[in-house]
């Protein structure tokens, strides 16, 4: 465990320079050196998805990962979710719809969520439930998460729908 | 405005936080100096001790300790009895709990032997794995009928058995009964073990302060203020010495009730051995062996029914598995026995159960905690009855229900809360009536079935009710206190585990007090902040601390509204609580805000009258004379893939009564997540043990959690009739939607294979043991056919 590693990532769009020993989970890395505890730890195999963060705007399960790969990446934990302190709208639907109850898989439902409707904008209840069939929830019976990303989506539509009307119009 | 926000789907308080990553776990909590823990655990089902060696681990890089059952002195006394055994007449009780660390020998596999504390958890790991444990194997008792048929090597060596506990309950003369019976059926069912898998693992830090003698604890329980009663007994401290704390808790469902864990006990002392902070976090591996498991029951039952299909009596015996210890007592076999009775009017009852000691992980409550088990074996009766009869499924209940004019009615039994089991309010059959047509059971079974069986799909209807004991005692409190601010705080000593309390319960104090819910911050689970309570369990949240919230509440309003007469110069009949502020009624010019309120009742000089208390505040206990007793249906419909035996929920129906609701965003919420765990637990986990009790699937991966795949979407319908033993009139629901699922479930796969006449009686289910099921009633079926 003694060698380190000096690695530079971009954590939640700021620099960050670090040395980790070579088997530090990236899980790991982010809760317990950057303090961004908001990112979850559930099984530490990969299954739950509680961990989940966005690498390069990839989903990614950090419990399966090793700090040194953050090296030269680019990582986003829920903390860099809501700008300026309002919340995205995937947030502010989760809160609208109950889509949460103890809030421990939360983290890493909406970091899988976010870059699905990035490419998914107008997806049924089918292609979401598929979507979120890799996160396990053990409090919402997975209903409210499935009606809030529906909304969430429609909310991120009509405001896209508004801005591409207004410059249209200008 | 003082608009009516109880009974609102008001948004949830604690979201935002939970949502932006900000709420703190235990797991989150940062301290400068911070060591860390792991355990060496037993991989032996059952096995004595002849040595430890843990020089090399000492030598390992970043160990600060090294300690086994002989380094911890007073630890290793038994933990204390959770529950002891209610007051029922011949009763044996057992009672084995378990010490810290395992001395002599071990008695399941991940029992802790050994626990180390390192600068790092992966430093603290990589010594556990340098102890050296020489182990002499026993026979091992994993199976609970012949554990209890086991002659020597006794899970306990000082008992002449693995008997746990004997425990039999009667109402009026079965035998009786049986002799007069149109028809007596008999069933064997069995209820395999499970667990509750909360995604948050079990985790404790520990901060003992040296300079100031005080001990602070953050850990994932359900229950903070005994287990800052109890450590402060095991530390040799006093209770103000100890401070527990149990922030955001991710999920428990049961799983973090069970008091004391070895590591709530050691991580603390730990602490105060090394005077620095210690905080071990549980991993998925670890959770499936060292947090408590539930549900293993054998039950032989029988039903004595006359022509019509009315039960004259019902007899069970059944044994329970406790695993290796029994801290819990006998609240689950003992819900068991008391929710057999469901919703129906059984005038004779012969229950007795035995308790077997296994060497398997101890058995604690798990959502539903006893109560599936009673509801598997009523509903299943009745629903042979209801074959053997030719009887509508939903008739058959119907005809038993107990009648709304029966309450409260006696079922002359105690139950877990050691009371009389007496339900309190009931009004059963328009919530069987609304489960039918929610789901158009007539329709279905008339025109669906025949119609989608033609066309060749396996498709069935399942309809069953259950009656779920919430709310007992003994009791809660809550203190409610208008700051500065002229915002509420509302505080009390039960914990939180995603219910929803922070909203729940500031709706209560809202309403009384004429705030914005938002304008409410509610503390739970600081024993700092509240010294009494025992904690969230047994769906009594709401009913028992939230009707101490609502009595503290009323009591501030009326020092509220005192203040603001006197000080307004207002008759107190002429005040409203509004907007944050008590106003003059005819007059609105006329008024003050709370926060102004609240200064005024803490003057910093001059004189008070004599007998004046300062502040608006008032603390409030309420404690039930016993617990309300809700109840509902579920229906769905299901259908299996041909070939692959797996099952998709067509359609699923809950119709539920738990009192008035507080919140009914929250209690669906509640409903859904019960229904998800009972879908788990009827059709896709199970713990595969090998000889050794070795879990061969304790991983998420091959211990499947039901995903929104397989949890359908459900229709909730809601009946309220109000429970009587309490101001507000509520009763809990934090564990309905898990209760039934397990029969409906067995019911509906009858239905669809009812060609081959399949009768499920064991859970859990999966598509493979459905399959072999099937398969041997087709054989059979096609004996039967040879012989007749």
């Amino acid at each position: 465990m003694s060698e380190l590693h000096t690695i530079q990532t971009n954590i939640n769009g700021k620099p960050v320079e670090a040395s980790v020993p070579g088997r530090l989970l990236l899980s790991d890395f982010i809760r317990e050196e950057l303090r961004l505890t908001g990112t979850h730890v559930g099984c530490e195999h990969g299954v739950c998805g509680a961990c989940t963060i966005l690498y390069d705007g990839l989903p990614s399960r950090s419990c399966l990962m090793l700090a040194v790969q953050a090296d030269g990446h680019e990582i986003v934990t829920v903390e860099g979710l809501a700008s300026n302190g309002e919340l995205h709208p995937l947030q502010e639907a989760f809160k609208a719809k109950h889509g949460l109850q103890c809030g421990y898989c939360t983290p890493g439902f909406l970091m899988t969520l976010v870059p699905f409707l990035a490419e998914h904008p107008d997806p049924d209840e089918a292609t979401v439930r598929d979507a979120i069939s890799g996160n396990l929830c053990r409090c919402t019976g997975y209903q409210s998460i499935v009606d809030a990303t529906l909304l969430a989506a429609r909310q991120m539509r009509e405001k896209a729908g508004a801005v591409d009307g207004s410059e249209a119009t200008s | 405005m003082s608009v009516q926000c109880v009974g609102e789907p008001i948004l949830r308080n604690e979201d935002e936080r939970l949502l932006k990553g900000d709420a703190l776990f235990t797991d989150d909590v940062q301290l400068p100096g911070l060591l860390h823990a792991a355990f060496l655990r037993s991989p032996y089902g059952h096995a004595r001790i002849l040595s430890i060696d843990v020089e090399a681990a000492r030598q390992s890089a970043g160990v600060l300790g090294v300690y086994t059952a002989k380094d911890i002195g007073s630890l290793m006394n038994p933990a204390p009895l959770i529950v002891p055994p209610p007051p029922i007449e011949g009763l044996v009780f057992n009672q084995r709990t378990h010490t810290a660390l395992a001395s002599s020998k071990v008695r399941h596999v991940g029992e802790p032997i050994a626990m180390v504390v390192a600068e790092s958890r992966y430093l603290a790991e990589d010594a556990i794995e340098k102890i050296h444990v020489d182990f002499e194997q026993l026979p091992v008792h994993l199976d609970i009928e012949d554990s209890l048929q086991a002659a020597e090597s006794f899970v306990h060596d000082d008992l002449e058995s693995n008997l746990a506990a004997h425990v039999v309950q009667r109402r009026g003369d079965y035998e009786k009964a049986k002799a007069e019976a149109h028809r007596v059926i008999t069933r064997r069912f069995t209820y395999d073990r499970g667990i509750a898998a909360p995604i948050e693992n079990r985790c404790v830090v520990a901060d003992w302060n040296r300079m100031g003698k005080r001990l602070t604890v953050w850990d994932t329980t359900q229950a903070p203020i005994p287990i800052r009663n109890g450590l402060a007994g095991m530390l040799g401290l006093t209770e103000n010495q100890v401070r527990v704390i149990a922030p955001h808790i991710g999920g428990a469902f049961g799983a973090k009730l069970m008091a004391f864990y070895s590591e709530e006990m050691l991580v603390p002392w730990a602490s105060m051995q090394l005077e620095r902070p210690v905080r071990w976090t549980e991993d998925r591996h670890e959770n499936f062996y060292s947090t408590s498991h539930e549900r293993g029951q054998v039950h032989e039952a029988e039903i004595a029914v006359d022509q019509e299909g009315h039960i004259l009596g019902i007899k069970d015996v059944f044994i329970h598995d406790t695993g290796a210890y029994n801290n819990y007592g006998l609240t689950l076999p003992i819900n068991s026995q008391c929710c057999l009775l469901g919703l129906y009017h059984i005038p004779s009852y012969y229950s007795e159960f035995r308790v077997a000691f296994t060497n398997k992980t101890l058995v604690a409550p798990y959502r539903g905690a006893g109560r599936q088990h009673g509801v598997f074996v009523i509903e299943r009766l009745l629903d042979s009855v209801a074959r053997e009869l030719n009887i509508d499924r939903a008739e058959i209940r119907r005809r038993n229900l107990i009648p709304p004019d029966a309450f409260p009615y006696d079922h002359k039994i105690i139950y877990q809360d050691f009371a009389p089991l007496v339900y309190d309010s009931g009004n059963y059959e328009p919530v069987l009536r609304k489960a039918m047509d929610m789901i158009d059971y007539d329709t279905f079974i008339r025109d669906v079935q025949p119609r989608l069986r033609a066309e060749g799909r396996r498709v069935g209807i399942g309809i069953v009710t259950y009656a779920e004991g919430t709310g007992i005692g003994p009791y809660e409190g809550a203190r409610v206190q208008v700051l500065g601010s002229g915002k509420v705080l509302v505080v009390t000593g039960v914990g939180t585990q995603g219910q929803g309390h922070y909203t729940s319960f500031a709706q209560l104090a809202a309403q009384q007090l004429g705030v914005d819910v938002t304008d409410v911050e509610v503390v739970t689970g600081d024993t700092d902040q509240f010294h009494w309570g025992t904690g969230t369990f047994a769906s009594r949240g709401a009913v028992v601390a939230g009707n101490a919230v609502n009595a503290a509440a009323t009591a501030v309003r009326e020092k509220v509204i005192h203040l603001a007469a006197d000080l307004l110069s207002v008759s107190v009949d002429e005040i409203d609580l509004v907007d944050g502020k008590a106003i003059h009624r005819a007059d609105p010019e006329k008024s003050m805000t709370l926060g102004q309120l609240a200064a005024a009742a803490n003057p910093t000089r001059g004189a008070v009258r004599p007998g004046t208390e300062p502040g608006l505040e008032a603390t409030r206990y309420f404690g039930p004379e016993r617990g309300t007793t809700a109840f509902g249906a579920h229906a769905a419909i299901l259908e299996v893939e041909q070939g692959t035996y797996q099952i998709k929920v067509l359609e699923y129906v809950v119709v539920h009564d738990c009192g008035k609701v507080i919140n009914p965003m929250i209690v669906e919420g509640q409903v859904h997540g019960g229904v998800a765990q009972g879908i788990g637990n009827a059709f896709l986990e199970q713990l595969v043990f090998d000889d050794q009790g070795r879990i061969k699937n304790a991983n998420l991966r091959d211990f499947l959690l039901p995903t929104a795949l397989e949890v359908p979407r459900m229709k909730c319908g809601h009946e309220e009739t109000p429970s009587p033993l309490n101001p507000m009139g509520v009763k809990g629901t934090g564990e309905a939607g898990a209760i039934p699922v397990g029969p409906l479930f067995a019911q509906a796969l009858d239905d669809a294979f009812s060609d081959v006449r399949l009768e499920i009686l064991d859970i859990p289910l999966n598509s493979s043991t459905l399959w072999h099921s099937v398969q041997e009633q087709g054989e059979n079926q096609v004996a039967i056919h040879e012989w007749t």
